[in-house]
């Protein structure tokens, strides 16, 4: 277990993913940060965005979350989010209706509309990056 | 006579029918407990995650947070009742009720005035039959409540929190009142103290384990700044002590309604078997009675051929 990260990437309901990875790449709100193994330990603010888990044997997993949080310690990485979806379980159309739906603007809060609008931005690229 | 046998035969079928619901809701419950425990399992590792980050943040930096800042004459409490949104579980959202007048007993001591928020419909009754003022109710969901539901409750939890004093709806502590599931058998009405939070550790009835003691927390960087992974951190810890109330509450039913279905059921038995005992006791009563009757009208008949003879 000393060669690779321990990931879990868990949403407030469940566990999305565990497993291990040989890196993580993340969207903090301060820009994108990747995790290797020994990285110094660290709690960040995730922003909606996409999240890739490099698994050992190669292949990529490609998650999309709502904001939460990145936290590294001793190469165990933990990501919470409260409502984060692996690429697999995305419904592209869904995730495009809700994105017109936010930009069109039904909600007279700034705030949320825009938050909409990164989440559902978030879904399709996760998907796109995944396929 | 037969007219009673009659009717005592309808009681005993009605109360076969009655046995036959009140089966099918046990094990319908004893089902439905399985996958409460499963859900409530599974946000627990989102909850232990959560509590070792807030531990974390608040060791390495000094905590003044307006979530953790207990207010100088506190004059308000809300107070989260959370209850069943239907009857049949025995005395499941009674002792929840009772639970949360003895609190609001006590906050009223302290010289606190109270503002209700009730989660699920038997709450909302309760609230109604006496006419008192409740702030907001969410109902619907009470077997199996969701993160979003959770979120909805915090968000309006914690913005009545950072009202300041004397503003419309202010609190200045939130209290949840839930039914703690213990075991299968026991569930304990539970009171706690949501806000201000306790960062220190995950007092008892928190939703993680605490990290162990002896695990030393590393020296954390914090990205953007303490402060602001705390800002994002509290608010989402509030959701998810709410969430784990809802859950422990969900499982807490079912286990109410699946213990008071099965001594419906047990009951159900019992008078079936008086019933039944009734029953023959009158079939016999009837029985006797008609032979004496034969026999006395013979016995006259015999008489009466006697004395004309």
């Amino acid at each position: 277990m000393a060669d690779n990260l321990q990931v879990e990437l868990v949403a407030a309901d469940r566990t999305v993913w565990s497993g291990e990875a040989t890196m993580v790449i993340a969207r903090t709100v301060e820009g994108d940060v990747g995790v290797l193994r020994g990285h110094a330990p660290m709690l960040s603010l995730l922003t909606e965005a996409v999240v890739e888990i490099a698994e050992v044997d190669g292949d990529v997993v490609v998650a999309a979350v709502d904001g939460g949080f990145l936290s590294v310690a001793n190469d165990r990485v933990s990501i919470l989010s409260e409502r984060s979806v692996l690429a697999s379980e995305i419904n592209v159309d869904e995730a495009r209706a809700e994105l017109e739906a936010a930009r069109s603007g039904e909600l007279d809060v700034p705030d949320e509309t825009e938050r909409r609008i990164r989440l559902a931005e978030a879904r399709i690229r996760a998907v796109e990056k995944a396929s | 006579m037969a007219v009673s046998l009659r009717e005592y035969r309808a009681r005993i079928k009605s109360t076969e029918s009655m046995k036959k619901i009140t089966r099918a809701m046990e094990l319908i419950a004893a089902s439905r407990i399985i996958k409460a425990q499963q859900r409530a399992q599974a946000a627990a590792p989102y909850a232990r995650e959560l509590t070792r980050a807030v531990s974390a943040v608040a060791t390495f930096s000094n905590v003044d947070h307006p979530l953790t800042r207990e207010e100088e004459n506190p004059k308000r409490a809300a107070v989260l009742v959370v209850t069943s949104d239907r009857g049949l579980a025995g005395a499941y959202s009674s002792s929840v009720l009772k639970e949360a007048e003895r609190l609001a007993e006590r906050l009223r001591e302290e010289g606190k005035e109270i503002d209700w928020y009730i989660t699920g419909r038997k709450g909302e009754a309760y609230f109604k039959f006496r006419s008192r003022p409740v702030v907001r109710v969410w109902t619907g969901f009470s077997d199996q409540p969701s993160y979003d539901v959770a979120a909805e409750i915090g968000h309006a939890l914690i913005e009545s929190f950072l009202k300041e004093q004397g503003e419309d709806g202010d609190v200045d502590e939130v209290h949840v009142v839930y039914t703690r599931f213990r075991s299968m058998l026991t569930q304990e009405p539970t009171a706690v103290r949501l806000l201000p939070l306790e960062v220190v550790e995950a007092e008892d009835g928190g939703p993680g384990e605490k990290p162990g003691a002896s695990e030393v927390l590393p020296l954390y960087e914090f990205e953007p700044s303490p402060e602001a992974v705390l800002d994002g951190l509290l608010p989402q810890y509030v959701q998810s002590r709410i969430f784990f109330a809802l859950l422990q509450a969900a499982a807490s039913e079912l286990a109410a309604r699946q213990k008071a279905m099965k001594s419906a059921t047990d009951n159900a038995d019992e008078l079936i078997k008086k019933y039944t005992r009734i029953a023959n006791q009158a079939r016999q009563a009837g029985i006797t009675q008609e032979i004496s009757e034969i026999v006395g009208g013979v016995n006259a008949l015999a008489d009466a051929n006697a004395g004309s003879e």
